[in-house]
């Protein structure tokens, strides 16, 4: 008792002095554990954007934009102790990039009216803002996916695919087990055979599912994996030779690190994402100029460019293009939680506001709204092309299939709503 | 100077029986419920509550259970993981159907449940030991995190398998949920701690402690003495899982609120907590304290130190983390191989002579 109470107390010593700052955004990220090939890029997007905000403009609307970093190693507890160790210092939006932290999150930054940005991961059916007023998920969640994804297998089978055979490898855990129920409700719409393989965490151990599909020889197979399960289940398609055209991964199974330990195998390898990919953008001459050379790059400054590292970006962009809407709002520079989460809520991306950014076609345009949470869920697929080593987009933006998706969000959310006693309604 | 026995007399038995014969450290002992008790919940916030008070009191509650198991009976477990999250599980059951009770009794009866499954899984111990004994733990933790990740009755068919804490109160006081107060959630852990670390010392210094010792030490001999060994082994079985069970019931519904089985009780939990038992000494009620308030609070206070106080780049401060906290592991075990109990016994001693050790 004695030793903890004299080390608890080091540690308030030491833990009570935040930094209070203009507007201050925080960034859990995990740049350690068996989550960090994937962890690191995005943590570095996330803070180069910022930090070119403050560089080139002087922070969002004259306000300096202050990034707290807390690793949580992908781990709920640790992901606990970031949330309340940063919510004091007037954190706008919490973006966990992690459906575990998520999920712990929705209930406590519910009450503490601090808002959360899942983008494209969380819980679906926290698109319905009516239940979830203060979560948000655009511009596409897992259920999109699920579903753009089967369009598109739809569109290369001349739209019908009864009697196919689609396999799901899924990281065991409520993030690869969020697709399930939609696959199920498309595979009883469309007619094809849906197969469920799990893979348990890390994910390092694959060989029986992947012997599974050797045996099956399932037309298609999905992945919904993140850290090093997808590097090893794409080893593992290799050495099985499964076609990698018919491999197609949900957006955090399609960077880089996930594609390179393959070498030329993954060529191919399709996945699918909800921006656009590669450096060839405007404001990539904006972080060389501000961050990169100036030597304020975060991490080793090494993953401009990559996949992970424009969906940071996108995030970080999403976070301040709210910021800016909620200024204009509420016509003040420094903002609370609230105003930023009704600037969220009134948020509208325009191809417009995209360019004027640098950042011309890099997402779909969407507007949110207190009704739709979650945007349009339009999204690409890309494919790896192992020679150059860069993804290519290979479709537009495909629309999901709202006719499936839109009863499945609203009895989650109904399930929701009953449980945490929350009366469905717009603030 | 400290612990003196001199002039401290005992005139009855109970007296001379009682847990802490020395008047100066029953004294401390008061002064720290005291505190814990009358000081601290005024002073709690949220974040002094939810990372180091819940997390220190919970991992010492499932310390002390599989000390009882491990440290006191001898049987090696490796099933703590699994048995943390049949808790967690039943008072999530408990809690979703009957929403009226008291989530004290909930609590409790979690604790019941797992000491069911806990005498179950230690019904091999009757003819393996050792080594064999922990895989067969083993075999429990593995199969239990399969079977919550598998039967969607279990988490009550949430499309993610998620389970998620509603609120529920006890006396009328919001103690889980989001907006359950600090002070609250602090006061329903100390009270099972308090009550948890009580019935233990007492349980081990008793006969039921004393016939798990024997089996510990030989159990031929023990047997010979009079001691059945399946009793004793499965009493062991069934305290211990009831406190590693109301330990998870307590993670899951006051401190997490939303627990994925395999990441919250998979392998890693049961090796944590073994860990806990080992730094902090086996057979020993403080040393589950002391070892519990090394793991969970060292790595706090290191980032707290590293990234809050010096400002270095969080990756580099987790991973010199794992180099101090392991580092610190090996010294402690090479400096004095029964844990940090037997350091603060050996300190007690030379309390009691100092200033004056000759």
């Amino acid at each position: 008792m004695k030793m903890k109470l004299i080390s608890a107390a080091v540690a308030a010593i030491v833990a009570g002095a935040p930094a209070m700052a203009d507007l201050t955004f925080t960034s859990l990220s995990y740049r350690t554990g068996p989550y960090a090939a994937n962890g690191i890029p995005f943590a570095d997007g996330y803070a180069d954007y910022f930090t070119l905000l403050n560089e080139r403009d002087g922070g969002i609307g004259g306000e300096k934009v202050n990034l707290i970093e807390c690793e949580t190693g992908y781990n709920t507890e640790k992901g606990v102790e970031c949330y309340e160790s940063t919510k004091g210092s007037g954190a706008l939006v919490y973006q966990p990039l992690s459906t575990g932290i998520t999920y712990q999150l929705i209930p406590k930054a519910t009450a503490d009216g601090i808002p959360v940005h899942s983008m494209g991961y969380g819980r679906t059916s926290a698109k319905n803002g009516e239940v979830f007023n203060g979560i948000f998920n655009y511009p596409a969640n897992y259920w999109d996916g699920a579903s753009v994804a089967i369009k598109y297998l739809l569109s290369e089978n001349g739209d019908n695919l009864s009697g196919k055979k689609v396999a799901l490898v899924y990281h065991n855990s409520a993030y690869g087990k969020e697709p399930i129920r939609t696959l199920e409700e498309l595979s009883k719409k469309h007619g094809f055979e849906l197969s469920l393989l799990p893979v348990d965490h890390p994910g390092q151990e694959q060989k029986s599912q992947w012997l599974q599909i050797r045996r099956d020889k399932p037309d298609y197979v999905l992945m919904w994996g993140w850290g090093v399960m997808n590097q090893v289940a794409i080893q593992e398609a290799v050495n099985i030779r499964y076609p990698m055209e018919n491999f197609i991964g949900i957006w955090w199974s399609g960077s880089e690190n996930d594609v390179l330990p393959a070498g030329d195998g993954a060529n191919g390898y399709k996945a699918l994402t909800f921006h656009n990919t590669g450096s060839d953008f405007p404001l990539f001459a904006d972080i060389a100029k501000y961050v990169k050379d100036a030597g304020k790059a975060a991490g080793a400054g090494d993953q401009i460019g990559t996949a992970l590292y424009n969906r940071g970006l996108y995030a970080a962009m999403l976070a301040a293009e709210a910021a800016k809407t909620a200024q204009a709002m509420h016509s003040t520079a420094a903002l609370t939680p609230a105003q930023m989460r009704d600037g969220m809520e009134n948020l509208e991306i325009t191809e417009e506001k995209m360019t004027a950014l640098g950042l011309p076609g890099f997402g779909p345009s969407f507007k949110v709204s207190c009704q739709n949470h979650g945007g349009d869920g339009l999204t690409a697929v890309v494919q790896w092309d192992a020679g150059a080593k860069k993804w290519n987009k290979i479709t537009d933006f495909i629309a999901p299939d709202a006719d499936v998706l839109g009863p499945l969000v609203a009895a989650d959310a109904e399930a929701y709503a009953k449980e945490a006693n929350i009366t469905p309604g717009c603030k | 100077m400290f612990y003196r026995e001199a002039g401290d007399f005992k005139t009855s038995y109970v007296e001379d029986n009682q847990t802490f014969p020395i008047k100066f450290d029953r004294w401390r002992y008061y002064a720290v419920l005291a505190f814990a008790f009358a000081v601290v919940p005024f002073f709690i916030n949220d974040y002094w509550v939810n990372a180091i008070f819940l997390p220190f009191l919970i991992y010492s509650i499932a310390a002390i259970g599989l000390n009882i198991l491990v440290g006191y009976c001898g049987q090696v477990s490796l099933g703590t993981g699994g048995f943390m999250a049949v808790g967690a599980y039943a008072v999530y059951k408990l809690m979703t159907s009957f929403p009226d009770v008291s989530l004290f009794f909930h609590v409790l009866l979690a604790g019941g449940v797992t000491a069911i499954v806990g005498v179950l899984f230690g019904l091999p111990s009757l003819r393996i030991k050792g080594f064999y004994l922990a895989v067969a733990t083993l075999a429990a933790q593995f199969f239990l995190v399969w079977l919550f990740n598998k039967v969607p009755w279990f988490y009550n068919y949430s499309a993610s398998g998620q389970i998620n804490a509603p609120e529920r109160t006890v006396f009328g006081t919001l103690v889980s949920g989001p907006s359950a107060d600090a002070w609250a959630k602090y006061i329903f852990c100390l009270v099972f701690t308090v009550i948890v670390a009580v019935i233990a010392r007492n349980l081990t210094r008793g006969t039921q402690g004393r016939k798990w010792m024997a089996i510990r030490d030989m159990d031929i001999a023990a047997e010979i003495i009079g001691v059945d060994p399946l009793k004793a082994k499965l009493t062991a079985f069934a305290v211990s899982s009831f406190f590693v069970g109301v330990a998870g019931a307590l993670f899951f519904s006051v401190y997490l609120g939303a627990v994925e089985v395999g990441e919250a009780f998979g392998i890693n939990k049961s090796f944590l907590v073994l860990f806990m038992i080992i730094i902090g000494g086996l057979g020993s009620i403080f040393g589950s304290f002391a070892g519990a308030a090394f793991l969970v609070l060292m790595p706090v206070l290191l980032k707290n130190i590293l990234v809050g106080g010096l400002g270095w780049p969080t990756d580099l401060a987790a991973h010199l983390e794992f180099i101090i906290v392991g580092g610190l592991i090996v010294t402690f075990l090479i400096l004095e191989p029964h844990g940090l109990a037997q350091l603060w016994r050996v300190t007690k001693e030379k309390l009691r002579l100092w200033p004056f050790p000759h």
